[in-house]
């Protein structure tokens, strides 16, 4: 039996993602060899480099190629079929993330493996712990598949250490056909942001209905910068503000699990706590006593949040 | 554009620019019920629980009846997979604009029996029958919360795929979509070669109510019976739920009264309490 991760990263950055190395954790569990896959364009090398020195990886296959540079579906999972292929691995494992929800259960379907998303436990080699119905419902799952295809929610396991390992470095098998030709990329828009990225956050600032307008949001950056902080929003905040989506935590956003967890002006439908209710403190800021967020928070506070956020902001 | 064009294409249709679009709706409880682990704990309670269309589906199904006005596409094919109780969402599915229904029929618990695979796997089939030209699919159902189906069509068919799609617009003479969609990091637009398959995220549209008169209409519309076994499809689950229970609770915590107060916590209190609460609910199981 071996494992093999497929590896996220940022292209712009040339860094492994902290994700990635919750995945080795994961990965670790199995107590299989773990064999990380680093598909991407130019400066790929680099990142399969810092895979190379995570502890308990044995080795990372490269797959330099610009048709990966995307995360295009069509052409990654290729680049994942291939390997597997070669290496015939007995589990599958990637950082649960919208890139991932794109690729992996197209691996899966080319390798006729039905997989078990968002794992927050590992039992054995075969049964896992997920969460249903926005985390309602927590299910021990148990798989016939020969192959196991995983995507781990990365919240639920700490980060490997970046540093102490020595795995050796290879070229990944190769696809005839690297570019599908099925889909092109055409153009992104990467929130221009100097805050840090929300999934990874030690804080997160979160902001609901209650702010009123997306340009209230503005209070909420200001405290953001004071903490270093990320912000997020509720999904009724991306919704009726249109807000960008990627900032929503919540079922059907992100799952973040920051040091300190601000929600302000959240009342905290069942679908946002799903996103947030394992940061380690929790703070609400909300004018409605009766708000269930307060039943999940650590401190709570009841209070108008035009003056109360500013106050904070002072004071931090 | 010569009006006339447009009014001659119905009849042009069949021979000439036939668009079908295939739309899956999922019967799900319905997202503003809290759900419940049965007394066996072996799955959620369904049973005298409001159940409606997975929203997702929603934006799916109003996705395609906006193209059908568009005149991009000619036809909607509605499909649910599941108990007798999915004919109703297909039925609300058909209200809202979708021309016919496909109701794919089996007793397996749609939240943990039904797998995507398994559902994949009869689309691919009822594309082919139907010789759909696309198909659009929630990004993911809010009870299982997998995220699988689409991208899974996708590969059995050999599609380009636009998951997570938040704005669709034909090009290339119809010969592709543009596709906005949402990313971790932001967004991204895709030109996806047709055919093809989207899955819909929550900023692609607002879907529209069903009116009175559209569900008496709806009743009317036809509705065909299949079964995975006459699809050829083996629907036996890969994955079974051994246990199901309740996420682990956090404990209350403490109403202050002002900002001062607030702050005093977070540095004498919070990073000793904090960690205390660190409960992970998968840990919780099995317990």
């Amino acid at each position: 039996a071996s494992t093999l991760v497929v590896a996220e990263h940022s292209e712009s950055k040339g860094t492994l993602s902290p994700s990635t190395l919750c995945t080795i954790t994961a990965a670790g569990q199995l107590q299989n060899p773990v064999t990380v896959l680093v598909a991407g364009g130019k400066g790929v090398n680099a990142v399969a480099q810092q895979a190379a020195q995570v502890p308990g990886v044995s080795k990372v296959l490269v797959a330099e190629h610009a048709a990966y540079e995307k995360g295009i579906a069509e052409n990654l999972s290729q680049a994942v079929v291939a390997t597997h292929k070669a290496g015939d691995y007995s589990h599958i494992l990637a950082p649960s993330s919208m890139r991932s929800k794109n690729y992996v259960p197209r691996v899966a379907a080319l390798l006729d493996s039905q997989p078990i998303t968002d794992v927050i436990a590992i039992k054995d080699q075969a049964t896992f712990v997920r969460p249903m119905y926005a985390g309602n419902a927590i299910a021990t799952v148990t798989t016939s598949e020969p192959l196991k295809i995983l995507t781990v929610r990365t919240t639920a396991f700490e980060k490997a250490p970046s540093t102490g390992g020595s795995a050796a470095t290879e070229v990944a098998p190769a696809v005839a056909k690297p570019e599908a030709g099925l889909s092109a990329f055409l153009s992104e828009s990467v929130s221009q942001s100097a805050r840090p990225e929300l999934s990874s956050a030690r804080v997160v600032i979160s902001g609901g209905r209650g702010l009123k307008t997306k340009e209230h949001f503005q209070m909420l950056e200001a405290l953001a910068d004071k903490l270093k902080g990320a912000v997020g929003a509720s999904r009724a905040a991306v919704d009726e503000f249109h807000m960008p989506n990627e900032l929503q935590v919540g079922q059907t956003g992100k799952v973040v699990a920051p040091d300190l967890y601000l929600a302000v002006g959240i009342s905290g439908a069942i679908q946002h706590l799903s996103g947030m209710k394992d940061s380690k403190v929790i703070v609400a800021i909300n004018k409605d006593k009766e708000a269930p967020i307060f039943q999940v928070a650590d401190y709570g506070l009841v209070a108008d949040l035009f003056q109360a956020v500013p106050e904070l902001t002072d004071k931090v | 554009k010569n009006p006339a064009v447009y009014l001659l294409q119905p009849f042009h249709s069949t021979t000439t620019s036939t668009m079908r679009i295939l739309v899956g709706v999922k019967r799900v409880i319905d997202y503003a019920v809290k759900v419940r682990v049965a007394a066996d704990k072996k799955g959620v309670e369904l049973n005298n629980v409001k159940h409606s269309m997975n929203p997702f589906c929603e934006i799916a199904v109003e996705e395609a009846v906006r193209l059908k006005e568009k005149k991009f596409a000619t036809e909607i094919v509605a499909v649910s997979v599941g108990t007798k109780q999915a004919q109703e969402t297909l039925r609300t599915a058909l209200a809202m604009g979708v021309d016919r229904g496909i109701h794919v029929e089996t007793a397996l618990r749609a939240d943990q029996e039904l797998q995507p695979l398994a559902v994949a796997k009869m689309l691919a089939k009822l594309v082919d029958k139907e010789k759909a030209g696309l198909v659009i699919l929630g990004k993911q159902s809010i009870d299982g919360d997998n995220a699988q189906t689409a991208p899974m069509l996708a590969a059995l068919l050999g599609w380009p795929q636009a998951t997570f799609a938040a704005g669709v617009e034909p090009v290339d003479e119809n010969k592709a979509l543009k596709v906005e969609r949402e990313t971790d990091t932001g967004s991204e637009v895709l030109k996806v070669n047709l055919p093809a398959v989207l899955s819909t995220d929550l900023r692609l549209n607002t879907p529209r109510y069903a009116t009175i008169p559209n569900i008496m209409k709806a009743k009317k519309k036809p509705m065909e019976l299949l079964s995975p076994e006459k699809l050829g499809v083996d629907v036996t689950p890969k994955t079974s739920v051994i246990s199901v229970a309740e996420p682990g609770k956090r404990k209350a915590g403490i109403m202050v009264e002002s900002v001062d107060e607030l702050l005093d916590k977070l540095k004498n209190e919070a990073k000793y309490r904090g960690y205390d609460q660190r409960l992970y609910p998968g840990k919780r199981v099995g317990k």
